[in-house]
């Protein structure tokens, strides 16, 4: 018998990349294209959405041939993709209306000033669970139609499609302007700040608030179902998936449980909780997120703490104060030394996110004396990624009726045993790897194939879920509160630090 | 730019073979450990020998570090990148194989475990990473020992220990053994450290070849070895391309 694969893609902030999947959830072939980064202005971030469908025409053949696998073999392809980037394009050419303006991008922090004074945060919250954010894809379309002249006319007219980078991608692969699939899924959705995170429909009084055009917008549709044929690329072969990037490693960590939680540890840190169908409002500073729907189930509901700066941190120490010359090197450093010697290092570089929510705060560093080593300066930036987790798991235990049991973990730096074993010892419960780092792209196969039946339930991917790391919690209790309180009192001290531009 | 040279990375490869213990080395140790051929090491030995370097023992013909070098220091891959840079490789290689992998770097006449992956069976395991094993009786130890990064002290060790009846404790079966490795490229230890289990191991190559760490899996000797005791001929394939992914991304360019 012909031996059939999933196909995922995942279209990352930094690249694109297709990587095929066998039935035990073991990674076969992988292709990747990065693409450019454009910065036209301080706070700007921009992609070429014609160079990212480019690279993915590029990807998907190399993945499949690398490995000799044709299109037949292809039982299901599903997608994953950096959230909230936005991209607008003309209905009829297909051709994108300006760069893509991406998640990172800080230039409707205005418009965020003005919404949240006016109509204020709650209007938003009990709509689309969000509050105002220069992440979210309605105030980019906003800003768009206030700074590109007729623009929002068109969209009137129908003229102009609205997507995210999954919309995008799945239009093109369907057939672009020749009757293209124009559609989304919740997990998407539920990031712009135009679902309604209840009916998970879009939401009438948000799109009259931002002046959105019904017509432009994409269907909404469940992650995991099967939305059509690709007709380019991938002929006749079924796209059954798409999800936001970091739900997508939710569900390749395999969280299917309310109380399930994984944390993804790359520049940042992405931590996301299963609260089962309940849709849970945070009252401790997370954002209500939708987890995932499978085909006509009820959706799965989650929530989200982000933490600003992770592996940035040992970034920095590396390339700024270059005190390492790779960054596995800190754990090496940070070995030199029994303890932190009584340093903390806050990495409030451009203010705290989850669960404080402070844009006033910057960088600190306590506690130093003259028996302060570089080695205890490399524990501080290590222990920073520790208890910046414990406060996000704090706030999830408190808005959540389910405390997190063990926490599951991907991302680069979980290479880094020290660090792991610290984040076991200052959440007090086990931390876990997968054998597969790549969960993003797992999480999208698995939708993927969970809908085409390549696979059959979700106690099968269950079972392809295998631990390849695990580290036990093994630190006195007292010394944790104490340690605790110590970064507790270094966050004061950073918050604050940045004052309003006087009024002249 | 030009790319880097190779004769520079293989000299500087063979001056941390020699750095890595006290023995000196002669022309056909150091050709064998680094699998260079010996005219090309003996060029290359002439030259670092030219820049005092390496100095040539008048009695024996064998190599050692020069005196200049003792001021330069030495550097080694940092343990922790080399886990970095294998994980995806270590974690392809439990999943296929079925078995836990451990990736080993020497530490004082030891192998210090600074990997170790599961196996993908979700039994109660507990991370082994800091343990120590014997050099002459584990498979990522003998790896060590044939390609020269690790070396038994027969000061401190009159004799090798024997954990089973089948460990070597004979210094000329060992020797034979790690020659027999070196022309393999591979290593195997059957109930030589505990009864009922076996491990496969091979080298991870830096620049120029230089052999700086061994990656093994293990497991009870009915899965990793055939009816007659023999490596299952699969897992030393796949332990083989680990070995050389690992190997090419650390820039060991012809593995």
């Amino acid at each position: 018998m012909v031996e059939r694969y999933v196909m995922s893609i995942d279209q990352g902030t930094n690249s694109t990349r297709c990587i095929l999947f066998d039935h035990r959830g073991r990674l076969v072939s992988v292709a990747q294209k990065p693409h450019q980064q454009h910065f036209p202005r301080p706070g700007w971030v921009e992609h070429d959405a014609l160079e990212i469908w480019h690279n993915l025409q590029r990807a998907v053949p190399e993945a499949l041939s690398d490995v000799g696998v044709g299109t037949d073999q292809v039982a299901a392809v599903g997608l994953a993709n950096q959230r909230e980037t936005t991209v607008l394009w003309d209905r009829r050419t297909g051709a994108p209306l300006g760069r893509a303006i991406v998640w990172q991008d800080t230039r409707t922090a205005p418009l965020v000033e003005d919404l949240l004074q006016r109509p204020g945060e709650e209007f938003f919250e009990e709509r689309c669970s969000l509050p105002p954010s220069t992440y979210f894809s309605a105030l980019r379309v906003r800003w768009l139609f206030d700074h590109v002249k007729g623009l929002q006319e068109r969209a009137q007219d129908g003229e102009v499609l609205f997507g995210t980078m999954e919309t995008w991608l799945i239009w093109n692969l369907t057939g672009g302007a020749d009757g293209g699939l124009h559609i989304t899924d919740v997990t998407n959705a539920s990031r712009t700040m135009l679902m309604n995170t209840r009916t998970l429909t879009w939401d009438g009084e948000l799109l009259e608030f931002f002046g959105v055009p019904r017509p432009m917008l994409p269907e909404i549709r469940s992650s995991a179902e099967t939305y059509g044929e690709a007709r380019a690329l991938l002929p006749g072969v079924l796209i059954t998936a798409a999800l936001g990037d970091q739900q997508a490693a939710l569900f390749g960590q395999t969280c299917f449980s309310p109380g399930e939680a994984k944390c993804t540890y790359g520049t940042g840190g992405f931590l996301l909780l299963n609260t089962g169908n309940e849709l849970v409002r945070s009252r401790h500073g997370l954002l209500t997120t939708i987890g995932y729907k499978i085909g006509d189930q009820q959706p799965v509901y989650a929530l989200e703490g982000s933490i600003a700066v992770t592996g940035a941190l040992v970034q920095w120490f590396r390339d700024r104060l270059g005190m390492i010359s790779s960054a596995a090197e800190i754990e090496t450093l940070a070995r030199t030394v029994e303890d932190n010697g009584g340093c903390y290092i806050v990495p409030a570089f451009s203010g705290l996110f989850a669960p404080h929510w402070r844009s006033d705060a910057r960088g600190v560093i306590v506690g130093l004396t003259s028996y302060i080593t570089k080695g205890h300066l490399a524990r501080a930036v290590l222990e920073a990624t520790g208890w910046q987790t414990r406060e996000v798991v704090d706030a999830m235990n408190a808005d959540s009726s389910v405390a997190i049991e063990q926490l599951k973990v991907d991302g680069g730096m979980t290479a880094d045993n020290l660090l792991m074993q610290f984040v076991a010892d200052v959440l007090d419960v086990p931390v876990v790897r997968p054998m597969v780092a790549e969960t993003v792209s797992l999480g999208a196969a698995y939708a993927a194939g969970l809908a085409a039946g390549y696979w059959p339930d979700l106690e099968v991917l269950r079972r392809n879920w295998h631990r390849a790391a695990q580290w036990l919690p093994d630190m006195d209790p007292a010394l944790r509160e104490s340690e605790y309180d110590n970064w507790k009192r270094a966050v004061e001290r950073s918050l604050g630090w940045v004052r309003a531009p006087e009024s002249s | 730019m030009a790319g880097p040279v190779q004769s520079i990375e293989r000299a500087a490869a063979i001056l941390r073979l020699l750095a890595g213990g006290p023995r000196r080395l002669g022309l056909g140790e150091v050709a064998a450990s680094l699998g260079l051929a010996k005219g090309t090491a003996h060029g290359i030995l002439r030259t670092l020998q030219h820049v005092d370097f390496v100095e040539q023992d008048e009695a024996t013909g064998k190599y050692q570090l020069g005196a200049a070098l003792l001021h330069l220091g030495t550097s080694y891959l940092d343990v922790n990148e080399l886990r970095s840079r294998s994980l995806n490789w270590a974690d392809a290689l439990a999943a296929r194989s079925g078995e836990s992998v451990r990736l080993g770097t020497p530490l004082e006449g030891s192998v210090l475990i600074v990997h170790h992956v599961f196996r993908p069976d979700d039994t109660f395991q507990t991370l082994d990473v800091g343990a120590l094993l014997p050099l002459h009786a584990s498979s990522l130890g003998k790896v060590l020992l044939a390609y020269g990064t690790a070396i038994t002290e027969p000061a401190q060790q009159p004799e090798l220990e024997a954990y089973t009846r089948h460990t070597l404790v004979d210094p000329r079966q060992l020797a034979q053994a790690l020659a027999e490795i070196r022309d393999l490229g591979w290593a195997a230890e059957v109930q030589e450290m505990s009864m009922g289990e076996a491990g496969l191991a091979a080298p991870i190559r830096g620049h120029g070849g230089l052999v700086v760490g061994a990656i093994g899996l293990s497991g009870p000797v009915e899965r990793i070895c055939d009816s007659h005791n023999r490596p299952r001929p699969h897992l030393i394939t796949l332990i083989r391309e680990a070995a050389r992914a690992i190997s090419r991304d650390l820039g060991a360019t012809r593995w």
